[in-house]
């Protein structure tokens, strides 16, 4: 048989506000806040007829009680779709809902897909960090990897010695940018338009509305990033300041077949050109994104240069500074996070790499000369990842 | 008398200010949720209504608000007056105060001067509807359980605002549905779409998002993006709507019970009345309603329904049942095959069926399949579900495939030797432990066991008719029957979803034996020389669900005279055996009345047969005899020990006659109508318990 390949677009993405965890989101269930984005994807765009997406992937860091249970099926379900539609869940760490996505893709381009929803979710009140696992002794035993390889806040540290020009004051000021570009960003609605606002019970208060993130601190200054804590290291370099926090969330998009999109009337806001995942050493994990990008863009044919937006997930400021100072870029380049990131609006695990899809393709929106963009990311256990994308909103499309 | 009254279980009201979606502003959200999980639903008492009291005065002092919205914990909107702080009040003024805070509180919401919306996420009640129907807009969740206004239900009118409010807001006859017809057909529950379709809320949405769709909504009502339409009733045919509903009501009633005509008033009243004339006249109401004892009976009767009757007294404990992985219905006739189907139902086991021969076992079958097969065309059963029931029903003429049989019921001819030799043939092939039920409803269940090798295994089951409706289910003790039997019988009795109450093995059990000695009252009346019309109509005053003539051709004259002969041979003194009546049942004859174009005549050939004295009596007499000779009875009854207790006699009244709510069964209206003082020469029960007590 003769087979055809298909053309991935991204149509749409939302996401939660993102909540401090053990904060706004504590008493509400995971599974209910993807269920939310879910249902707002369908009543988004009401060309998809829902009996035509053929899975559901859902991404979660830790897959136990409320984000367990095959949450890819139980929220599909739990969201009213189809019962003949499929789900499943899916684990990269951070990289989960990226994973979702790539995953998706690779099969709406082999023509096995045509529509489905990709979601990451982490509710990291309910599931910190490192709930639950067992790490093999051999990990230890037979120096596998080094004993800070699972602690991200150490791997981090590791960076700053592997690269002593990137120095804490640098880590702080594109820190500072972060918050100062979400503020910039919510001011002019940028971020609002795809926020689903979530209700959440407390028992003790009753019930809220949360439509808005609750990370940034818009009076950040470098005085005050000075004088925090470096929790992971006497005198070392990186804070709560220049780390995303601690954060419960959802995000979740809708991609397709460009020629599904035309049918049903979707508009396509970003084509994929192509995406990689490399392994780096565990211990510095931050640096993953460098040889997924190279990769990435090797296998595109493309190269650093024709690349004019980057959405970079900013787990730690100091492994977004050593992908930059990698290619070059300086710290304030404008076409790096316009919108700013993780270490403002916070970084719930799975989740991630939906919200930096979304960001990109409101980039794309915003700056519609822009022709590629890409989507980046570092994983725990020494990874990164990397999809490149080409603007369908702009002059260039 | 406050002693007696149950400290109150407060909700509470919570409030939290949020931004509102599409820049409408900001607004109040208030929670009432009473702390506790969804099987204790939020009420109101007099400290919940003072923490919604503060809720909006701290909504009333927030400037700027643009909206106040009120939702309920999951689950739960709220389902009304917390009535167990008025229950056992005896004095007028605390219930008037009750009523006039209810009003005064939920009236702060429109008093607060900017839109409201409530978001029924869940079950809404009563008083907790009316908080609903006190603001301005309604969402309801898809998933909400249960709505409706049931204040008529236990005696009293919906009188925080409802009475008045829902005949305005949907017109009269909509709101005669909902206060009045829905009450009184056993308490019937509004779903969702039909709030909506009645008018009764603005919009339904799906329960997976309900408050931030709800959110969404309200915001797009107050940037005029949803316009709610709200249309005057016709007030033209107002008077005639009512009028028409009353007429209906009292050829039913013929007066018996306050609340439902007290509801037609304030319905009327409320064609022309202001809205707070509206609400005074039902704080007025209320508070009559509240000091009568048809109300007392009303919660009184609600609570043996809701608790006693799913706690049963006296009963052994559970843990000694033994598990019943299979059951055997001797017999397959009607009644057999309608257990055979309840039994497949409930519990989900194999059940066989067997009869004589071949042909009436294939007739119980195709019985059994036909009921199947119609619940799947209504959409009540998966075909899937349907082939599981059919599969575990089986027929056969031959016991031994009792063998595996956990419990055995038998359900054939009332006849004390077939009944033995049938429990001596099952015994024979069935296991030492296997229950041994009887479904019986007047033989000694005693001397039904007196010849098997293990009489202890032996237990009545007394179903009443039809077996798939009636909730009602009467557990016989007899002389040997062991704990272990009993405590299985009642397990069983919980899985089929039935009421069960604990009965001593006499005579009739509790239901039968009143209903009998009371329609024997009704015949002698007739044979003595009373028309049949008076003695028809002389219980009329009770509100019972049919007159004595119309439950005689219910029960079918040949089944009632043979149980009146039955108890006759046991209480001769008692219960009295009509030749009229016999000569009816002689003469094949189904009914005293023939009905013409909806209306009973005695049938003149009935009339024939009927020969009668020469001393007629008042209804007046008529109904002091019946109500006489109830009131001795249901003494007798306590006294022999059929029962524990006078609640129990009410329960059955309830459950298995469906005697009224406003007489509690039986035994408040006895006490109430002085005849348990007059006959028994005491009450039956303490004044205050099922009545309004001394304040």
């Amino acid at each position: 048989m003769s087979r055809s390949l298909q053309d991935v677009v991204f149509v749409d993405g939302v996401r939660t506000p993102f909540g401090r965890a053990g904060s706004v989101f504590a008493e509400t269930r995971a599974d209910d806040l993807v269920v939310a984005l879910i249902r707002e994807l369908v009543r988004r765009n009401p060309g998809l007829p829902p009996d035509r997406i053929d899975d559901v992937a859902v991404a979660a860091a830790t897959q136990t009680g409320d984000q367990g249970m095959n949450i890819g099926r139980s929220a599909a379900l739990l969201a009213g779709l189809p019962q003949s539609v499929p789900g499943y869940s899916i684990d990269r760490w951070c990289a989960g809902a990226m994973t979702a996505v790539t995953t998706l893709a690779g099969a709406i381009m082999a023509g096995a897909y045509d529509a489905a929803l990709a979601a990451g979710v982490e509710h990291m009140s309910r599931h910190p960090m490192g709930e639950g696992i067992d790490p093999n002794p051999r990990y230890l035993a037979e120096r596998i990897v080094d004993p800070e390889a699972l602690l991200m806040g150490k791997t981090a540290e590791n960076l700053h010695d592997r690269f002593p020009h990137l120095t804490k004051e640098r880590a702080d000021a594109f820190a500072l940018g972060s918050q100062e570009k979400t503020a910039k960003a919510y001011a002019n609605g940028l971020i609002q338009p795809d926020l689903v606002p979530i209700a959440v019970r407390s028992a003790e208060q009753g019930w809220g509305y949360v439509s808005a993130d609750e990370g940034p601190r818009p009076g950040t200054s470098m005085e005050g990033l000075a004088t925090l804590k470096t929790p992971f290291r006497p005198h070392g370099r990186v804070t709560a300041g220049n780390a995303s926090p601690l954060t419960d969330g959802a995000t979740a998009a809708l991609i397709t077949s460009e020629d599904f999109a035309r049918e049903f009337g979707l508009s396509a806001r970003m084509r994929m050109v192509g995406f990689a995942f490399a392994g780096v050493q565990p211990e510095v994990m931050g640096i993953g994104p460098v040889p997924a990008t190279e990769k990435a863009l090797a296998k595109a044919g493309l190269t650093m240069d024709d690349i004019d937006v980057i959405e970079i997930n900013e787990a730690f400021a100091i492994q977004v500074l050593a992908f930059l100072d990698h290619f070059g870029i300086a710290d304030d380049d404008q076409r790096v996070n316009p919108m700013g990131g993780a270490i403002a609006v916070g970084h719930p695990l799975a989740s991630s790499g939906i919200r930096l899809m979304q960001y990109l393709a409101r980039d794309f929106t915003e700056y519609p000369q822009a022709k590629y963009g890409m989507t980046t990311m570092c994983i725990g256990l020494g990874m990164g990842g990397t999809v490149i994308w080409e603007n369908l909103q702009g002059a260039a499309a | 008398m406050s002693e007696t009254r149950e400290t109150e279980v407060v909700t509470e009201a919570k409030v939290r200010l949020i931004d509102l979606p599409y820049g409408a502003g900001q607004c109040a959200l208030i929670t009432v949720d009473n702390g506790r999980d969804h099987t204790r639903p939020s009420t109101f008492g007099p400290q919940g209504l003072a923490s919604l009291d503060e809720a909006l005065e701290q909504v009333a002092k927030t400037p700027g608000l643009s909206a106040v919205a009120i939702t309920g914990k999951p689950f739960i909107f709220a389902v009304g007056a917390d009535l167990s702080q008025v229950s056992h009040v005896g004095d007028e003024a605390t219930v008037r105060a009750f009523a006039e805070l209810g009003h005064r509180v939920f009236g702060r919401i429109a008093d607060l001067g900017i839109p409201s919306f409530a978001f029924i996420n869940g079950a809404a009640m009563g008083g907790g509807f009316e908080l609903a129907l006190a603001c301005d807009y309604r969402t309801i969740s898809s998933s909400a359980a249960a709505v409706s206004l049931p204040e008529v239900f236990l005696g009293l009118v919906p009188g925080w605002g409802g009475a008045w409010i829902v005949p305005n807001l949907i017109g009269p006859e909509k709101a005669i549905q909902v206060i009045v017809h829905n009450s009184m057909a056993q308490n019937k529950q509004l779903k969702p779409p039909q709030v909506v379709n009645l008018g009764l809320a603005d919009v339904v949405l799906d329960g997976a998002d309900f408050l931030a769709e709800s959110i969404r909504w309200a915001a797009r009502v107050l940037r005029g993006e949803v316009n709610i339409d709200r249309t005057s009733p016709d007030r033209d045919t107002w008077d005639d709507v009512v009028d028409a509903a009353r007429a209906q009501i009292d050829a039913r009633l013929h007066g018996a019970t306050p609340a439902p005509y007290v509801a037609l008033d304030l319905i009327q009243a409320a064609k022309t009345s202001t809205k707070a004339e509206g609400f005074a006249a039902e704080d007025d109401a209320l508070t009559a309603l509240v000091m009568g004892d048809d109300l007392r009976a009303g919660l009184y009767a609600f609570d043996l329904v809701q608790k006693r009757a799913k706690r049963p007294v006296g009963v052994p404990d559970a843990s000694l049942a033994r598990p019943v992985t299979k059951v055997g219905i001797v017999g397959a006739g009607l009644m057999a095959s309608q257990l055979a189907l309840l039994f497949a139902k409930r519990l989900e086991v194999p059940v066989v069926m067997t009869d004589l021969d071949q042909d009436r076992v294939d007739k119980g079958i195709a019985y059994v399949h036909g009921e199947i097969d119609g619940q799947v065309a209504k959409g009540r059963l998966t075909s899937d579900k349907a082939n599981r029931l059919k599969a575990l029903v089986r027929g056969s003429t031959d016991k031994t495939d009792f063998a595996d049989a956990d419990f055995v019921l038998e359900a054939v001819f009332e006849n004390l030797g077939v009944k033995k030799q049938v429990f001596a043939e099952v015994e024979a092939v069935v296991s030492d432990t296997c229950v041994l039920a009887t479904n019986t409803s007047s033989l000694s269940i005693t001397a039904m066991a007196s010849d098997l090798r293990h009489p202890e295994r032996v237990v009545g089951f007394h179903f009443f008719n039809p077996v798939a409706v009636m909730p009602l289910l009467e557990i016989a003790r007899a002389e040997q029957t062991d704990d272990a039997t009993l405590a299985t019988a009642f397990a069983v009795g919980k899985s089929l979803k039935k009421s069960c109450v604990l009965v001593k093995d006499a005579p009739a059990f509790v239901v039968n034996r009143l209903l009998t000695r009371f329609l024997a009252e009704i015949t002698r009346a007739v044979d003595e020389g009373t028309d049949f019309a008076t003695a028809d109509a002389a219980l009329n005053p009770l509100g019972l669900p049919m007159s004595p003539f119309n439950l005689l051709a219910l029960v079918g004259p040949a089944v009632a005279f043979h149980v009146s002969e039955t108890m006759h041979e046991a209480f001769p003194d008692r219960f009295y055996v009509s030749e009229n009546m016999r000569r009816l049942v002689d003469s094949g004859k189904t009914a005293i009345y023939t009905w013409q174009d909806g209306t009973p005549t005695v049938d003149p050939e009935v009339a024939e047969l009927f020969t009668q004295g020469d001393i007629p009596l008042t209804v007046d007499q008529v109904r002091e005899r019946a109500v006489n000779a109830l009131a001795d009875e249901a003494r007798r009854m306590l006294d022999e020990g059929v029962v524990s207790a006078a609640e129990d006699i009410d329960l059955c009244m309830l459950l298995g006659a469906g005697w009224p709510f406003a007489l509690g069964g039986l035994t408040p209206y006895l006490d109430r109508s002085g005849a348990s003082e007059r006959v028994t020469g005491s009450r039956f029960l303490v004044p205050g318990v099922a009545s309004v007590p001394a304040a």
